[in-house]
């Protein structure tokens, strides 16, 4: 049985002038160890698809149908107290500015000794003994030093880390990153990767990679989701979609990347822009930027799909 | 297409020996035990930029890379007449603006990164585009309205949305928005401070393709500053590395890419994600850029770099030219009696 099965999942959110609606039918599943990445531009319902597994869309957004299920488990409709059990213990998060978890006026240690013991029965000295192995996990020199440390103290590097671990210290089933490496530099972002890609090789946590940029997740993930206006457009093992994507939005999406060997020529640009959620076209949403698109892309495209890989497109690629 | 096939090469901007400290203003205590006689804390000082010399030629893109902190945005801004320097010298076509002068400045604009907080909120498009020129002149006020639709459609935005509001459009919209109101002042040099860093990936593929249109069409020189490789990769004609102030590498951009001599400059090129690159088990370069309140001694890169020698911890490497136009500052060059090593015998 796979880790977690989203099945249709809608999440509204309800404005003055209508309802959006930001995911539209998502559908995945992740068995446990693997890693799956999504990406997408702005307003592409990655984030939004992040904070709906984990329960976290607050009013006027609400999930309003489909399924998750996490171990076989029903989560949607799911208790507040069945929640508080789930995350920090089976599932964690971790967001794009590690001080959305941190608190600043609290010491490194005492923060993720908190989310030992708020979960378990432990002794003061087992609850030490995790906090230092999970920061060691991550990569922090002198964990033992470090516990002693506010996150002011720390570099956003760091501090990224200290969320990490915060995130492991339970040895949780699946993890939720949202652009976690987004506001660090290169070389951080580098080591980051690189010490998550041990640690879900090891420790056979799941993993949810949310990104915007396709490169990032190229070596990290086994799946990858391409997400536009809502919809997973593209689905698959994550080389396959990027040497021979199937979506015309996937396609442009790669050939927008500069690089070295259009060095002084024109980039490829998809042409138009984003449509706005209220104001969604009919049908396929890619269709009027889409120089494949024809008559019958008005209607929704279904997900096609060969076992390995999916699309959602009237004219696909290849 | 966007060959600089025709334009006279010559050096148009040229910075010697620019350097930028900040220092904290001492507190009252501090203050007064200095006047009484007391030790106190030592007035710190953060050099953000330290004996930067480059030129960047007529019609050239100069990319400048570097991680946060290492005084990529401050040289830019020196360069834009934004901060005066705290020594060194500036010049542009020749003449001395190392003091920031309206007249000479008006050729250089800038470009920042998140157009979200560069355009003031309360005021029309028409006037954030329009301001500078009617204030020095270059334009007439009852001009002002033809002048913002010519501007608008060079950065391929409907004249028609003059009256709008920022609010009204797009992040990449306004980027454009922010690229009319440098170009209004027919600037001849363009600082673009991570102009496409906050951008969507299709978005930031047209706002690359307006810079290089614009080069294009109005000869235009660049200095383009990114912590992006690819974007610096794909649209520099030369790069300069800086590493904690200083700059540590500066060639070509096909020699940075393929060959590239200092230690920072490999790690950089090795850890930054790319599409097509080959999957290779790689040990990414560890620690983090120190705090420039408190630089290391020596090469500033020697705590992290694996091939440092004792000699990297108390002297620092001087920018050296290797070949024809490749310098780097590492000492690694010159282990060998005044040998260079080649770049085949460094990796």
């Amino acid at each position: 049985m796979a880790l977690l099965e989203v099945n249709d999942l809608v999440t509204e959110f309800h404005t003055e002038d209508g309802v959006a609606r930001a995911l539209d039918n998502v559908s995945f599943t992740l068995e446990r160890g693997k890693v799956l990445g999504i990406v997408g531009e702005s307003g592409s319902g990655k984030s939004v698809t992040a904070f709906s597994l984990m329960n976290l869309i607050d009013p006027p957004g609400r999930v309003a149908s489909g399924e998750i299920l996490f171990d076989g488990e029903e989560l949607r409709g799911a208790s507040v107290q069945r929640w508080s059990e789930l995350r920090g213990t089976r599932m964690a998060m971790v967001f794009q500015d590690p001080m959305m978890s941190l608190n600043p006026v609290m010491k490194i240690g005492s923060q993720l000794a908190e989310t030992v013991s708020i979960h378990t029965k432990a002794t003061r000295a087992e609850v030490d003994e995790r906090v230092f192995q999970a920061l060691k996990r991550v990569g922090i020199p002198a964990p033992r030093e470090r516990m002693k440390s506010y996150p002011h103290e720390l570099s956003g590097g760091m501090r990224q880390r200290v969320a990490i671990a915060n995130a492991i210290i339970n040895n949780p089933d699946l993890i939720i990153a949202d652009e976690p490496t987004t506001a660090l530099d290169v070389t951080i972002q580098a080591q980051i990767l690189y010490e998550m890609q041990n640690l879900a090789r090891e420790s056979g946590t799941a993993l949810i990679w949310i990104t915007h940029d396709i490169s990032v997740v190229k070596d990290l993930a086994d799946d990858l989701c391409v997400m536009y206006a809502g919809r997973i457009v593209e689905r698959g093992p994550v080389d396959e979609v990027i040497a021979d994507p199937q979506h015309p939005y996937t396609r442009g999406l790669i050939d927008s990347l500069p690089h070295a060997e259009n060095h002084g020529r024109r980039l490829y640009s998809i042409p138009g822009a984003t449509p706005p959620l209220l104001a969604l076209p009919a049908g396929c949403s890619f269709a009027p930027r889409c120089t494949r698109a024809g008559r019958i892309c008005k209607q929704i495209p279904p997900v096609v799909t060969d076992g390995r890989r999916e699309h959602r497109c009237f004219h696909p690629l290849g | 297409m966007f060959s600089s096939v025709g334009l006279t090469m010559t050096n148009m901007l040229q910075t010697t020996h620019l350097s930028k400290s900040f220092s904290y203003k001492q507190g009252g205590l501090s203050r007064m035990a200095g006047k009484l006689g007391l030790p106190a804390k030592e007035q710190q000082k953060v050099h953000a930029v330290s004996d930067v010399s480059l030129s960047v030629e007529s019609g050239e893109v100069l990319g400048l890379v570097g991680e946060s902190g290492c005084g990529k945005s401050t040289v830019g801004r020196m360069i834009a007449g934004l901060l005066p320097a705290t020594s060194g010298s500036l010049s542009f076509n020749g003449q001395d603006i190392t003091r920031p002068s309206v007249e000479t400045h008006l050729n250089i604009q800038m470009v920042f990164q998140n157009p979200y907080a560069s355009l003031n909120p309360r005021q029309r498009i028409d006037r954030v585009i329009s301001e500078a020129a009617v204030y020095h002149g270059l334009v007439e006020k009852g001009q002002a309205s033809a002048f913002v639709a010519s501007l608008l459609s060079q950065v391929g935005l409907d004249p028609s949305y003059a009256s709008r509001y920022p609010h009204q459009f797009s992040g990449g919209q306004r980027q454009r928005i922010a690229i009319a109101r440098a170009l209004a002042l027919d600037p001849k040099f363009v600082v673009c401070d991570e102009a496409v860093s906050a951008l969507d990936v299709s978005v930031q593929a047209q706002i690359l393709n307006l810079f290089m249109d614009l080069r294009e069409s109005k000869g235009l020189t660049y200095l383009f500053i990114s912590h992006n490789l690819a974007v610096v990769e794909y649209i520099a004609d030369r790069v300069a590395i800086m590493y904690l102030g200083r700059i540590v590498e500066l060639a070509d951009t096909r020699s940075v890419f393929t060959r590239p001599n200092h230690p920072y400059t490999q790690a950089l090129i090795a850890d930054a994600p790319r599409l097509n690159a080959k999957v290779v088990e790689h040990r990414p370069i560890q620690g983090e850029l120190p705090s420039p309140l408190n630089p290391p001694t020596g090469c500033a890169f020697h705590p992290r770099c694996p091939r440092a020698m004792a000699r990297c911890t108390t002297e620092r490497p001087s920018l050296v030219e290797l070949e024809d136009g490749h310098w780097s500052a590492c000492h690694l060059n010159d282990a060998v009696n005044s040998h260079p090593l080649t770049f085949q015998e460094m990796q």
